[in-house]
């Protein structure tokens, strides 16, 4: 079968970028080979680690389970445009920074992305609720408390 | 550099877009088996990733108008297909309505995999193992089901034929989720149990349990998932139970179990690498006994 190829127009941390690709080419695969943007990480790529956490119009999704001619027209957020202009860190990444919420830092991106999608929703969060909304991103290193305790730092800096 | 073809995880498709619901149909008429609709994809993407799944060609029905919703309609609410978990789950006016939905959701899966995925993908995929599936069983509900040139209802009862399999025709997409409104006094309950948060459950049961105006009673209903190859409609388990007033006390604890074990009888569990057959019976017997005590105690509180 010849290559099915598609024409997309993807917004990507408010960037538009235009590619001719293959439909089977997976969302995380485009971020990261397409566009260059590595900092998603693919773990299982089935849908189980949550390391490719991306968001879709503002939702985190796994970007593994998705198809990168899905997101024609659609804006993806990911771990690069989580910074400010000035590089200066989002206020969960400092926090992760501060209670070493990571160690090998390969599931790291995709918490960040769902943590901060979760924050914006529930901006003082008891410790269950993010346990909850962590659910589907793995650590194999950290033991996920210094995580838990850098979204509740995150969410009291972010409070002000 | 663009990944190279070789290093791409699912099998070659051709991919399509479709326009409108019609569109969708005249597709899938086209094309039959050889090609799977793509709504939410968190179990047909991943399934194409092991290339377990290798369609010829994909109809992706995420742009098609007027898929996804909650419709009220007169005694009943109806749900489009490609509604997603996560807008269920933050229908207030549904859960309350249904608290049976509103439990069983955040047994599915993980916020990300609840943002992405739909109720009319998950019905269609009927894995054994899934909520849903029992949930549409024990509230009575029935499928819209649409071919490019005809329509046909199915009750839930005849909708699961077997492990991932349903009565959906090649040509044919489930296109709405009707659901009666409950009967008044009804307390309802669903409990699962899984290795994790968000695995396959290793057993799962909704209860309902339905008063008449006497306080006796009218109805139970037991829906069973993860326990055998389809949900399990285990109601008849509590026939012993029609008729008995509850104004006075909860059933009995010895009454209670006699439910479960008739239910325990009723199912064929399959094991798996986290729970033997007869391990899964056990769970799924002392859920039944927890989950009908809760919705007894539920009606008389008047929840």
């Amino acid at each position: 079968m010849d290559a099915d190829r598609h024409e997309i127009t993807v917004s990507v941390n408010g960037i538009d970028y235009t590619r001719h690709i293959e439909s089977r080419l997976l969302l995380s695969d485009f971020l990261r080979h397409d566009l260059g943007l590595a900092g998603t990480h693919v773990g299982c790529e089935h849908g189980v680690c949550g390391a490719c956490t991306v968001l879709l119009d503002g939702q985190p999704v796994r970007s593994c389970l998705m198809l990168a001619v899905q997101a024609k027209g659609h804006e993806i957020s990911t771990v690069e445009g989580l910074a400010g202009k000035d590089s200066a860190y989002h206020p969960l990444q400092q926090a992760m920074h501060d209670h070493h919420g990571l160690q090998c830092g390969y599931c790291t991106p995709g918490i960040l992305m769902t943590m901060t999608a979760f924050l914006d929703e529930n901006a003082s969060p008891s410790e269950d609720e993010i346990r909850e909304a962590l659910s589907g991103n793995l650590c194999r290193c950290t033991g996920y408390q210094n995580i838990v305790d850098a979204v509740m730092t995150a969410a009291m800096r972010m409070r002000g | 550099m663009t990944l190279p073809a070789s290093a791409m995880k699912p099998a070659p498709f051709k991919y399509i877009a479709a326009t409108s619901l019609a569109h969708a149909l005249a597709l899938k008429a086209q094309h039959g088996d050889d090609a799977k609709f793509l709504a939410g994809g968190q179990s047909l993407i991943p399934a194409m990733n092991f290339r377990l799944a290798r369609p010829a060609v994909l109809i992706d029905i995420n742009a098609i108008e007027g898929l996804a919703g909650v419709r009220s309609h007169a005694g009943a609410v109806g749900i489009g297909p490609l509604t997603r978990y996560r807008a269920l789950q933050r229908d207030e006016a549904l859960t309350k309505l249904y608290p049976l939905i509103g439990e069983a959701l955040p047994h599915i899966a993980h916020p990300q995999i609840r943002n992405r995925g739909t109720i009319g993908g998950n019905l269609s995929h009927a894995d054994p193992a899934s909520e849903l599936p029992a949930i549409a069983l024990a509230l009575r509900g029935r499928f819209r089901v649409q071919a490019a040139k005809r329509e046909r209802w199915v009750e839930a009862k005849d909708f699961f034929a077997g492990a991932l399999t349903t009565d959906l025709q090649p040509d044919e997409m489930l296109v709405e989720l009707e659901l009666p409104s409950p009967k008044p006094r009804t307390g309802s309950c669903f409990m699962e149990i899984a290795r994790r948060r968000g695995d396959f459950a290793i057993a799962g049961v909704a209860a309902m349990v339905t008063l008449d105006e006497r306080d006796a009673c009218a109805e139970v209903r037991l829906a069973l998932c993860g326990v055998d190859e389809t949900p399990v409609d285990a109601s008849s388990a509590a026939d012993g139970l029609i008729g008995q007033n509850l104004s006075e006390q909860a059933l009995s604890e010895q009454a209670i179990r006699e439910v479960a074990a008739c239910l325990q009888k009723m199912i064929a569990p399959a094991g798996n690498v986290h729970a033997t057959a007869d391990y899964q019976r056990h769970v799924a017997g002392v859920l039944a006994e927890r989950a009908l005590s809760t919705a007894c105690q539920r009606v008389q509180d008047g929840r």
